[in-house]
């Protein structure tokens, strides 16, 4: 709705939504932790190479290799001398971005072919949810293997390999939420002032099955991530961009674990684990928040 | 007011004629292997009926009977599969996407229940505006406000603009109710299919609904096929009465008629239960007994014979016609 007289309105009408969002999502636990963790490694990943002196990440030769964490080596060094401090912080970047660009692929092409199967039916419907199944049974790995393999590894090939692996099962989550929704009687309303299917599917439908994309988004951005950690720790990784999966591999490579070189192990472990974990206690968060029914009770 | 007071300039609106709805039933996968012919569900079985220019018609019947099927059916929003629907002289069935376009303008709904037929996530303004901006109406925004506010007043709701912004399980029932009336006014219909608006409403606030909507007829000429279930509701805002029973028109006349002289025997057991009538004209109670029959085995000849407390061997057998028993009250049974 383009328009000044509009457009103000809007203004007013987004922070009114925001603030009864807020409401309701401060009071899960869950979800705040999940965003506490979240928010530190964002503030990481975009002030931590201001903090932490991100150069000393380099093979300078004069740097002692494999030492364990000591005063400006927080966290040690690996085999060719590099501050694994400084490999966390960059890496960090580089998961959260595969993280947020391959959920929201996945996403647009899970939401687009469940509202287009589940509103329409018919042939549409059972051509789209073949194709479907046909993603969902395909064993993940494997695919996913070959597809890197084929395209060469890259970060842009990555983001895109795991986008367009892992939208089958929210296809099929919004496809339900779209075969309840249709039936409701303000979709018929709708049809009854002569509403076009397009029209219907982007103001009726959408935003009523919105909630469970976002819950939904944010699950396949933990996904998305422990994938990429995957596929960088198998070697299909960039090698020119340092990950936390990648230096897993390395770490596993040079033999960190038969030397014991704990500080070149757990750090970009836990992260992994910590960010997944984020993402996933504000995907659960938000899947109660934002259903309708759990939301009505509580005014 | 009654209608037959108003003079001569009264246009049909609305023509239906033998109209038709029948939906495949469901069938089991082992009856469909074995190739049986899929059972037709009679919703509608075969109405006439007109609506004239600002007229309140009341289809009045059991649940099932196929009151809202055929308010759809009129409106398109159901496919009849028979029969003609004349709206000012043209055939509806037989409208393109693009005249069909301009007929949803021309003939709005409203539903039972208020809180399921506006979108949870649709503020005020936003659901009444909708259909101005789904038919391009307005040239400008100022326009469409002009016309939301104006549509909302109209339906009775007193400081439009602070509304604007609330979403639906910010109002009360009242409210959304006059909110969907709004969202049906906006666009200046000739015609509203109202299904059961007050049935799904408190007590207390369906007088002020149906006011309104008695109001809007008289004001604005807006004719209503008005569906409820509820005979002193019919007999209190409608002009004239449609008893339906298992997909046919069973009696129809102007209300009070109806009311007073009912001819069908399933009019007048609907009519000794209505409770504020038995103190203006005592009469016993007849209970009919048995629920509406199953619309994909209707019975043979009169399809109300199985309860009706006065059937005969004719009325097994022979269906009876529907047919104009006094000048502008019909009726369909073999021994009025």
């Amino acid at each position: 709705m383009p328009s000044s007289v509009y457009s103000k309105d809007n203004l007013r009408l987004l922070k009114k939504n925001l603030r009864s969002f807020w409401d309701i999502y401060r009071q899960n636990t869950m979800g705040l932790i999940g965003l506490c963790i979240l928010c530190f490694f964002t503030l990481l990943a975009f002030l931590g190479p201001r903090l932490v002196d991100v150069t000393t990440y380099v093979v300078d030769g004069v740097t002692q290799t494999m030492h364990p964490p000591v005063s400006g080596y927080w966290l040690g060094t690996d085999n060719l001398g590099r501050d694994i401090l400084a490999g966390v912080v960059i890496g960090t970047q580089v998961s959260l971005l595969v993280g947020v660009a391959a959920a929201t692929i996945s996403m647009t092409i899970g939401t687009v072919i469940g509202i287009v199967a589940g509103f329409y039916g018919k042939l549409a419907d059972k051509l789209l949810m073949r194709f479907t199944d046909v993603f969902l049974v395909i064993p993940w790995l494997p695919l996913v293997l070959a597809m890197a393999a084929l395209l060469g590894p890259s970060l842009g090939n990555i983001i895109f390999v795991i986008g367009i692996t892992s939208w089958a099962g929210t296809a099929r989550i919004i496809r339900s939420q779209t075969l309840s929704v249709k039936e409701r009687p303000y979709v018929e309303r709708a049809r009854a002032i002569g509403s076009s299917g397009t029209h219907i599917m982007l103001r009726h439908i959408l935003p009523n099955v919105f909630p469970l994309i976002y819950a939904n988004t944010i699950l396949v951005a933990a996904i998305a991530i422990l994938s990429e950690t995957t596929l960088s720790f198998l070697g299909m990784g960039d090698p020119t961009r340092i990950s936390w999966g990648m230096m897993l591999h390395y770490a596993y490579e040079m033999g960190a674990v038969i030397s014991r070189a704990w500080w070149w192990l757990l750090p970009p472990g836990i992260c992994v684990v910590l960010v997944v974990l984020g993402f996933t206690f504000i995907g659960f968060a938000l899947d109660e928040v934002l259903n309708p029914k759990l939301r009505r009770r509580d005014r | 007011m009654d209608i037959n007071n108003r003079g001569d300039e009264q246009l049909e609106l609305l023509k239906v004629s033998n109209l038709e709805v029948h939906f495949a039933a469901r069938q089991g996968f082992l009856s469909s292997l074995l190739n049986k012919q899929p059972k037709q569900v009679r919703a509608v079985d075969g109405l006439d009926f007109s609506i004239r220019k600002g007229e309140i018609l009341c289809l009045a019947g059991e649940s099932g009977s196929g009151k809202t099927t055929t308010g759809k059916a009129i409106l398109r929003l159901v496919e009849p599969t028979g029969g003609e629907v004349c709206f000012k002289g043209e055939d509806v069935i037989a409208f393109n996407r693009q005249r069909l376009r301009r007929f949803r303008q021309e003939a709005q709904i409203i539903f039972q229940d208020p809180y399921e037929s506006l979108n949870p996530r649709q503020t005020v303004f936003s659901t009444v505006a909708e259909p101005l901006e789904v038919n391009r109406i307005c040239k400008n925004n100022e326009q469409i406000e002009e016309r939301v506010i104006e549509a909302l007043t109209d339906a009775g709701l007193s400081n439009p603009q602070e509304l604007f912004l609330r979403y639906p399980h910010e109002l009360s029932g009242g409210q959304r109710q006059r909110l969907a009336i709004a969202g049906a006014l906006v666009v200046k219909p000739d015609f509203i299919m109202a299904d059961e608006p007050v049935s799904m409403l408190d007590l207390s606030i369906r007088a002020g609904i149906l006011k309104l909507m008695v109001d809007l007829r008289d004001q604005k000429g807006i004719s209503y096929l008005f569906i409820t279930h509820d005979l002193s509701l019919a007999w209190l805002v409608s002009d004239r009465i449609a008893i339906m029973y298992l997909g046919k028109i069973v009696e129809l006349g102007s209300a009070d008629t109806v009311i007073r002289q009912p001819l069908h025997p399933y009019t007048r057991a609907l009519v000794s239960v209505i409770p504020v009538l038995k103190r203006v004209m005592p009469s016993d109670k007849k209970l009919l007994q048995g629920e509406t029959p199953d619309p994909v085995n209707i019975p043979t000849g009169c399809r109300f014979h199985p309860r009706c407390p006065e059937a005969q061997s004719r009325c097994r057998e022979e269906e009876p016609l529907y047919r104009e028993v006094m000048p502008g009250h019909y009726g369909a049974c073999h021994f009025i």
